[in-house]
């Protein structure tokens, strides 16, 4: 018993099909018990004023940004160092889900900052660096959309997420480099788990717990939507055939 | 080796329209940019590095799709796949050659058009030494660009798309240099990293560019 069983479509499948309920339902748990818990049943920050409840979707989407960007990084490198097509299609899956995150990212943040910051958008690395993700993001999409042969589209755009990840980071460090080397860096820090207490951590926590099971929900059911697609043309062809 | 890089120049010279179209959009850009922003010195001044490196990396941007669609059409980067020098050497020679057709032109007329940008004089070797030691970046990952969009009939708009945010930090270190160049600024850092892009990117892109060309022609 190997993790490589599960490259095997019809493995895939099977074990999708009884682990997406409980995906869905825990998901569907959490996220109600996390977002119910951090609007209502938190106190008011004593400075942010309720604008502090924007955490509980801007941190755990802004985490899966990345997180979805890693795993498509790993799922690419398995589709071309041992080419399963589950992975090359998990990859596939991924992105938009990704994408969708990282606009979620980007629009709360945009909320949060205009009462507190009193701006929508400023070049602050850690901004800037996820539009950048964003570019990354659709220009990783539009490859697959563009070519049809999807084994050459698998190929093309798993080579395009390994040199992505590498400039997708250099841009995260030359952003820092640029704001920290001539401008005042403006003073945003997600980095809040020492000083935030409790009461906003715990269900931050089951917040981020949620996400994570979105995501793992959302590309299971998209990766068996792209296998059925797969066996659909497989189908067609095969009837044109005959 | 060297008869693919004098092959490349001739053909890129002689098309005629590719060669020069570059550097007439950077004119253009150089041009145009205090036509609308207004003609106050000390705000072109201000925009000035900025603006001369992203137009040196629109005008470059140009002529990528050139770089193996022309040979993909007419079959030689078939043949060029199958001779005896590796594919890696083959990219990394066109990417020379686009960068001597686009680049190297690019950072010559550049200080010409910074005297449209009020650029203060301090700038202008910074900005000469750093178009020169970041355009080879330009060029090599533009190549890889080209490379994945090879086989695609309409990958003019996608190869801009896939290219630009793996231009994001030539861009930053280059006007970067610059900035700190026209305000007497310490700039080894930026300067540094920006030589570390085009040399890394010079020396890890054609592996990657040349698996995406063997994908593209299998």
């Amino acid at each position: 018993m190997s993790i490589w069983e599960y490259a095997n479509p019809k493995k895939f499948m099977q074990t999708s099909a009884w682990a997406l309920p409980w995906a869905v339902g825990l998901t569907v748990i959490l996220l109600v018990v996390g977002l119910i818990w951090g609007f209502f049943f938190t106190p008011d920050d004593y400075k942010q004023g309720s604008t502090v409840k924007i955490i509980y979707l801007h941190v755990p989407s802004a985490m899966m940004a990345i997180n979805a960007w890693v795993m498509m990084l790993v799922t690419s490198l398995i589709w071309i160092i041992r080419r399963h097509h589950v992975s090359a299609l998990a990859a596939k899956a991924a992105a938009p889900v990704g994408l969708t995150f990282t606009l979620i990212a980007l629009v709360t943040g945009a909320l949060w900052g205009q009462p507190m910051w009193g701006t929508w958008w400023a070049w602050d690395p850690r901004l800037t660096s996820f539009l950048i993700l964003t570019l990354f993001y659709f220009g990783y999409i539009a490859l697959w959309a563009a070519i049809e042969d999807p084994d050459t589209a698998a190929d093309l755009t798993s080579i395009l997420c390994l040199v992505g990840s590498v400039f997708a980071l250099l841009s995260r460090y030359a952003v820092n480099f640029w704001n920290q080397g001539l401008h005042q860096g403006a003073s945003l820090s997600l980095d809040k788990e020492e000083n935030v207490s409790d009461v906003f951590w715990v269900p931050l926590l089951v917040c981020i717990a949620g996400f994570i099971l979105l995501f793992v929900t959302m590309v299971l059911l998209r990766t068996r939507t792209e296998i059925r697609a797969r066996r659909l043309k497989a189908l067609l062809a095969r009837e044109r055939v005959a | 080796m060297k008869a693919l890089l004098l092959r490349d120049l001739r053909l890129a010279f002689r098309s005629g329209g590719g060669f020069g179209l570059g550097l007439a959009f950077f004119f253009l850009l150089s041009v145009l940019v205090p036509l609308g922003v207004g003609p106050e010195g000390s705000t072109l001044a201000r925009i000035a590095p900025g603006i001369l490196w992203v137009g040196a990396l629109l005008a470059c941007l140009l002529s990528l799709d050139r770089i193996f669609a022309l040979d993909h059409e007419d079959g030689s980067l078939d043949l060029l796949a199958t001779a005896p020098i590796p594919l890696e050497a083959v990219v990394a020679i066109k990417a020379l050659a686009h960068w001597i057709v686009t680049g190297l032109p690019l950072t010559l007329i550049a200080p010409g058009l910074a005297i449209f940008l009020n650029l203060p004089p301090a700038g202008y070797p910074w900005l000469v030494l750093s178009l020169l030691l970041g355009t080879p970046a330009l060029s090599i990952i533009g190549a890889f660009g080209a490379a994945l969009t090879v086989g695609l009939r309409r990958g003019g708009l996608l190869l801009s798309l896939l290219v630009l945010p793996l231009y994001v930090p030539t861009l930053i270190f280059g006007g970067e240099v610059v900035r700190r160049g026209a305000e007497n600024m310490a700039l080894a850092t930026p300067l540094a990293l920006l030589a570390a892009i085009s040399l890394g990117a010079a020396a890890l892109l054609p592996f990657a560019a040349a698996s995406a060309i063997r994908v593209n022609l299998r």
